[in-house]
């Protein structure tokens, strides 16, 4: 689902030059559920945003779904995010001004899908992430836990097919990061491939397995899955079903 | 999509409505300033008479002498020069012009005489520059030979001396002559007063005159030479006219001819014709050059530079102030897109692309030049009151047509895209991965 080989990604000024990735590599299969830890400024947040094709790589090469995109255009990076990938951020990123349906809609308009479809799609996300009845409340009306779960419902709308999350309980309370954490595995039993940026360790043990970046590097990568979600894949490899 | 973008952009302006007041006034007030003035000017400088200027020509021969250093014959022509050319009747149709000043009274109304101007003229004068008639017609080409006693008023002079009701067939007495009205015109505004344009470049850019209103009373040439005799003035002499007012053989320029000729082959006929003429005069001793021209309407209206002067500088300062006012759109609509560079950052990251974004603020931009373009109009209504106001010549001229009401919003949502383009092309250049890790 995603490969990234030998992918590096420098920061150039007139005197200095500061790797961000260095020789990165990483395979994430489809149905992972991946936690990529590290220590502050150790690549990983630049990791996901390569990742989410939202900024480029200075070499390597990156492979997403069958497609090498390390050549694509604006055009054709911005239609991948719009129809692959699906994204959660520490910090929610709703837009204030839109309401929870519209915000849920954002992706599904540059789709240039149906007006129907996409209030379908929408009722359909949000009753998942359990706050259909709050279609019409602002960002600023609901908790942060509400917020996060509409920012995933935003992310799921249009059904994709790899979810990255940024430090998702990092701005929540225990209580509330448990339930969004819970979504998460929820998300992934359903089939969904999930990458997921943390430093926190305790949470990176709901992962199926861990990658570790130091000095943008991917290293200590556990070749065994610590955490074994029972996925639909898995079960369908298990009883040796097609994939 | 144009439909998620127009509502994105109104729930925008809604957001700060201070910040999109701004906006709005600055683009009101420039599209207010400079319509104004370019609707003045638009008026101004317009053709006459559309549709029939190209075949309308104002023939010139030089009857000055050896020792005038003129670069061009004179503006008008000596009246044997110009009876001369129009006893040819070598164009379609010609008209021959001299304007005078004549006490004006209807025997019939017991009002004061009036003051009038007094176009002498001849018969196709009417159909050439196409004339429109309340009552009646024109006098006939018989009337011009036979020196008739008729005369053709202005709707506004038969509103003043008979109520407005039909006058053909009463008597007007111009100076201390009878004449019988055989036409009434209707309203006939002229912009500018083409037929008697000269001198404009002697005028220094004071042109406002060239658009006053056509004469109240129109004669047949020889008639109107005849009962206001003494009356006429000279444009320039070479020397002394023997008896003032009286320039028939009088060494002075005073008479204008008007031609219309269809086709580039009668056009080039009639230049050989005066060229023809100007030589055959030399012969003859009474010219000492054989320069002539022919420019066309359009082009004798440009030589005389009819434009006022003042009003081409008004319109350049009124699109300077548009500049201004669009410089400071460019500040205020960078300073909102910019704002909003992580909303930017999160539509990027969930599919939208640089063009999309690109079209998203161009559209807002569009928005408010479309409300700045309503703003603008009614600021130009109020605009061009104020200069109806103004006692000009042409003040009564100046009107919104609908050329330039559609040139107003045509004008506003241009200037503000253009506003935009900048801001929406810093907008659509931001990089989404650096605004969502500092959101």
């Amino acid at each position: 689902m995603l490969k990234m080989t030998h992918l590096s990604k420098v920061y150039r000024t007139e005197v200095v030059e500061t790797y961000a990735l260095r020789d990165f590599n990483i395979d994430v299969k489809e149905g992972e559920f991946v936690a990529v830890m590290g220590p502050s400024g150790s690549g990983k947040t630049t990791f996901l945003t390569i990742a989410g094709l939202l900024e480029s790589f200075t070499g390597g090469e990156y492979v997403l779904d069958g497609t090498d995109v390390s050549n694509l255009g604006d055009n054709a990076r911005s239609k991948i995010r719009n129809e692959k990938i699906g994204f959660v951020f520490q910090s929610f990123n709703l837009i204030p001004d839109l309401n929870v349906h519209d915000n849920v809609e954002v992706p599904l308009r540059y789709r240039g899908m149906k007006s129907a479809e996409r209030n379908q799609r929408i009722q359909e996300a949000l009753e998942r992430v359990g706050l259909a009845s709050r279609m019409k409340h602002y960002p600023a009306e609901l908790s942060g836990g509400q917020q996060q779960r509409v920012a995933i419902a935003r992310a799921l709308a249009g059904s994709p097919r790899l979810l990255l999350a940024d430090e998702p309980t990092g701005n929540l309370d225990t209580q509330m990061a448990r339930g969004v954490m819970e979504l998460l595995e929820e998300i992934h039993r359903g089939g969904a491939t999930i990458v997921m940026v943390t430093h926190d360790p305790e949470l990176a043990t709901r992962a199926q397995r861990a990658v570790h970046v130091i000095d943008g590097q991917a290293v200590d990568i556990a070749e065994e899955p610590r955490f074994h979600a029972k996925t639909k894949r898995a079960e369908a490899i298990a009883e040796g079903g097609a994939v | 999509m144009f439909a998620y973008y127009l509502d994105l952009a109104i729930r925008s302006l809604k957001r700060n409505p201070v910040l999109t007041f701004l906006m709005v006034l600055a683009i009101a007030v420039g599209i207010g300033a400079s319509m104004t003035t370019l609707t003045v000017m638009h008026i101004l400088s317009g053709d006459p008479l559309p549709g029939r200027s190209a075949n309308i020509y104002y023939p010139q021969v030089d009857a000055t002498p050896a020792d005038w250093h003129n670069k061009n014959p004179l503006d008008m022509l000596d009246y044997r020069s110009a009876v001369d050319l129009w006893s040819a009747h070598r164009a379609d149709r010609q008209a021959l012009i001299v304007d005078s000043s004549v006490k004006v009274r209807a025997p019939e109304a017991n009002l004061p005489p009036l003051m009038l101007t007094m176009l002498s003229t001849t018969s196709d004068f009417f159909p050439m520059f196409n004339v429109p008639f309340e009552y009646g017609s024109g006098w006939t080409p018989a009337d011009d030979e036979n020196r008739a006693r008729v005369a053709i008023i202005s709707g506004n002079l038969n509103d003043r001396l008979f109520g407005g009701k039909n006058s053909v067939g009463k008597t007007l007495r111009l100076k201390d002559s009878n004449v019988r009205i055989v036409g009434v015109l209707k309203p006939w505004r002229p912009s500018p007063q083409f037929y008697t344009v000269v001198a404009g470049n002697y005028a220094n850019g004071d042109t406002a005159g060239f658009y006053g209103k056509p004469e109240d009373v129109f004669v047949p040439f020889q008639t109107g030479l005849e009962v206001n005799d003494g009356a006429f003035q000279q444009f320039t002499c070479w020397g002394m006219p023997s008896t003032p007012g009286h320039l028939q053989n009088s060494p002075c320029v005073w008479v204008s001819l008007w031609v219309e000729l269809e086709g580039a082959a009668k056009v080039a006929s009639y230049r050989d014709f005066i060229a023809s003429y100007a030589q055959q005069q030399k012969a003859l001793g009474r010219f000492t050059k054989t320069d002539t021209r022919m420019l066309d309407l359009m082009g004798w209206l440009d030589y005389n530079h009819v434009l006022p002067s003042d009003v081409k500088l008004q319109t350049w300062l009124a699109f300077a102030f548009l500049a201004i006012c669009l410089f400071n759109t460019v500040g205020l609509l960078l300073a909102k897109f910019l704002r909003r560079a992580g909303e930017i950052g999160v539509r990027r990251a969930l599919g939208a692309s640089r063009r999309t974004v690109l079209a998203q603020c161009l559209t807002e931009a569009g928005l408010i030049g479309f409300i700045g373009g309503v703003a603008g109009w009614l600021l130009t209504l109020v605009g061009l009151w104020l200069v109806r106001s103004q006692k000009m010549p042409y003040s009564d001229l100046v009107h919104l047509d609908v050329a330039m009401f559609v040139a107003t919003f045509a004008l506003a949502v241009a200037v503000s895209l253009l506003a935009g383009a900048l801001p929406a092309l810093r907008a659509s250049r931001v990089a989404p991965a650096l605004q969502l890790k500092t959101l």
